[in-house]
């Protein structure tokens, strides 16, 4: 892949992350490093406990690194104050967690306003029409009202996914953002992320599915807090197709 | 009514901002975390509006009481000025019984021609005793008045007429009888102007019935009396050459200290004290009467609106607490609230907003309490009660400055939470 005439987006540099769990000290991150360009999108994969979910909350700037320097355009996060980085969250980063963390007893337009409601160059008309708007994409127009007790693991998870995509990030963090859902909606995601990463938006999917990496431009792999290797994809499917060559839903 | 215009304005201007900003938003957002815990909120609420009940009580029953006090020393008369005989006892040292017989004759003569700031004078002698009609009979006092003491106290006359300057000269056996008096005396009613009844053996004829004038604040019949001419009283009744008290009214309410600077010169040029000689009399006036009264009663109502003012210091920490729970308990709400990019500062407005809320929401209903208990405390019990307006606006102000101050560290403790550690809090 051609890098030379393409913006560095993320990069991490020898970054570590250790939990105190006790007395034992537990290394969830072992010196991570690697450089994320504009536009791409990339799928990390790795077995449980591996420290994906870790390394993508420091990617959010949800949690610093114990040592090592994350650059995101190029700044350091650990130099920016803690409403700097609220407001990276919020303008610039996308976060799909891998359990939805959907606000309780507030339905799902509600949910996807969230991120707007803390951003005040978006009056409230505004704000409810791209819910609305992000809603539909996911495939949940007919939920709008509904409240996150209501619904089911796929649905929150889709409440999740438009959230994300609400404040129309140029980075999309994505854990296990498929994982709950059938084959059929997993792609439905996939050819909404593909048309994403089309549209110049970068991604980072944290996925256990091998299937899924067919579509994506590059693939990490994690073991033990540790990058085991880093290999682009030349040949990457479309997720459309895929789709469409999906048997049709019995009604 | 500026209670409800205030209250309008407030509602609409709320209403706008909670319509167009973020603040506003978190105002929803308050007003929903509120509304989905409505027991445990109005619980932590309740606190409030007693407090801010009881306080509103206090104060209006305060100020009310004091009202009735002035009311009530204002019906006494006006202007009143009372000199009486002897040095100021506040010492506490006993003087001698002569020293008690220093109001004379010469005295109220001389306050009566030379007092300019004087309206009226009236010298007074008194005594107590069995007063008798045909098989009737009751206790009472006999007053020894001037014709200018009915100014003076303003007393009114239903019936008859008062006696006259003539009867004063004469020293004739005549009487204004008191409300009271004439319904011991004379129960089946009928005419009671121009009966003779008996005081001490003397007999007496009735001219004139009082208007009554009840019950004043220290619980005194105000009725039970009769009023003679002094000068009957002093060479009839009790036979003595000095005057108990001397009863007179300043021009003015302003005038009352130089009508007591006037009084206390003519006193001590008859009595011909020397310069550095204490006073024999001492004169209290109706003016310094209602100042110690209404302070005594400010005093009252300080004590009693501290006490209740307490039972909202343990109101806003009982907020506090509830406040504490409500963090904990959203904690993983307010670790994804950060991870979309709240700051904390939106957070912890958005849980002063909330503290705010529920103590200002507790003063509104505590104030309609406190106005309920004192309509009922006024029908029922017949306390005199009037609520202070700005007590309504310091409630306001107290409950916000509660709101604020209990919330504050509940607020800060959500504001400080880190993101990801929030969102992990089961
Ligand atoms: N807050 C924490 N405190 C202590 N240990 C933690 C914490 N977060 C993660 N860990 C540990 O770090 C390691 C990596 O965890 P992580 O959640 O990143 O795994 P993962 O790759 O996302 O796994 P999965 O595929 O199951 O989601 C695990 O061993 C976990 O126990
Ligand atoms: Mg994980």
């Amino acid at each position: 892949m051609d890098t030379k005439d393409k913006k560095v987006v993320i990069e991490l540099q020898d970054v570590r992350r250790e939990f105190q769990v006790g007395d034992e000290v537990v290394k969830a991150l072992r010196g991570v490093s690697f450089k994320i360009y504009e536009g791409e999108f990339v799928t990390i994969q790795g077995t449980s406990g591996s420290g994906k979910s870790t390394l993508l909350n420091q990617l959010g700037c949800l949690d610093t690194p114990t040592s090592g320097e994350y650059l995101l355009d190029g700044v350091p996060v650990r130099t920016m104050t803690k409403n700097q980085r609220a407001k990276l969250r919020n303008r610039k980063i996308g976060f799909i967690f891998q359990n939805y963390n959907l606000l309780a007893k507030t339905t799902a337009v509600e949910n996807v306003e969230l991120p707007l409601m803390y951003n005040n160059k978006v009056k409230a008309q505004e704000r409810r029409e791209r819910a609305v708007k992000a809603l539909i994409e996911v495939g949940l127009g007919d939920r709008l009202e509904h409240k996150s007790n209501q619904m089911s693991g796929g649905q929150m998870q889709r409440v999740a996914i438009a959230r994300a995509l609400v404040n129309d990030p140029t980075i999309l963090l994505a854990d296990e953002a498929t994982g709950n859902l059938d084959t059929r909606t997993s792609f439905e995601m996939l050819v909404l992320f593909q048309k994403l990463h089309r549209e110049g938006h970068t991604i980072i999917f944290v996925t256990h599915n091998p299937e899924i990496a067919q579509y994506s431009s590059r693939n990490i792999f994690l073991r033990d807090g540790q990058i085991k290797s880093d290999t682009y994809n030349d040949n990457i499917l479309d997720a459309a197709t895929a789709l469409a060559a999906l048997p049709k839903p019995v009604d | 009514m500026i209670f409800l215009i205030i209250t309008i304005i407030i509602a609409v201007a709320l209403y706008i901002v909670a319509r167009t900003t973020l603040l506003g938003m978190t105002f929803r957002v308050a007003v929903k975390a509120i509304a989905n815990n409505k027991g445990r909120s109005f619980l932590s609420m309740l606190g409030i509006i007693i407090g801010v009940a009881a306080v509103i009580v206090m104060m209006a029953i305060g100020q009310g009481s004091k009202e009735s006090v002035r009311q009530n020393i204002s019906q006494m008369g006006t202007n009143i000025i009372m000199v009486r005989p002897g040095a100021d006892m506040r010492g506490g040292v006993r003087q001698d019984p002569s020293s008690m017989q220093t109001l004379k004759m010469e005295d109220y003569e001389a306050i009566r021609d030379q007092a300019s700031y004087i309206m009226y004078t009236s010298p007074e002698v008194s005594s107590s005793g069995q007063v008798i009609y045909g098989a009737n009979n009751t206790n009472t006092s006999v007053y020894g008045e001037s014709l200018e003491y009915m100014d003076i106290k303003q007393w009114t006359i239903e019936e008859g007429t008062c006696f006259t300057e003539q009867d004063v000269q004469s020293a004739a056996k005549v009487c204004l009888i008191g409300q009271t008096v004439a319904k011991e005396l004379f129960p089946d009613g009928g005419e009671i102007v121009g009966k003779t009844i008996r005081f001490k053996s003397m007999p007496v004829r009735i001219v004139g019935v009082l208007k009554s004038k009840g019950y004043n604040s220290f619980g005194m019949d105000q009725d039970n009396l009769l009023i003679m001419p002094y000068t009957t009283v002093m060479k009839r009744l009790l036979a003595q050459t000095y005057f108990s008290s001397i009863n007179c009214s300043a021009l003015t309410e302003e005038m009352t200290d130089q009508a007591i600077d006037e009084l206390t010169t003519i006193l001590r040029n008859n009595h011909k004290l020397k310069a550095d000689a204490d006073d024999d009399f001492t004169i209290h006036s109706q003016a310094e009467m209602m100042e110690t009264m209404s302070s005594t009663m400010d005093s009252i109502t300080l004590i009693l609106v501290v006490a209740a003012a307490f039972s909202l210091l343990v109101a806003g920490i009982g907020i506090m607490n509830i406040m504490l729970v409500s963090v904990t308990e959203r904690t993983k709400e307010i670790g994804l609230r950060m991870s979309v990019g709240a700051r904390g500062l939106d957070i912890s407005i958005q849980f002063l907003i909330e503290s705010i809320l529920i103590s200002v929401t507790g003063g509104v209903l505590g104030i309609l309490v406190g106005f309920g208990l004192c309509q009922i405390a006024t029908s029922l019990f017949a306390l005199p009660t009037s609520i202070p307006g700005w007590s309504i606006i310091l409630s306001f102000a107290v409950c916000t400055l509660i709101g604020v101050l209990f919330g504050y560290i509940p607020a800060k403790k959500a504001a400080n939470l880190d993101p990801i550690e929030a969102i992990r809090y089961e």
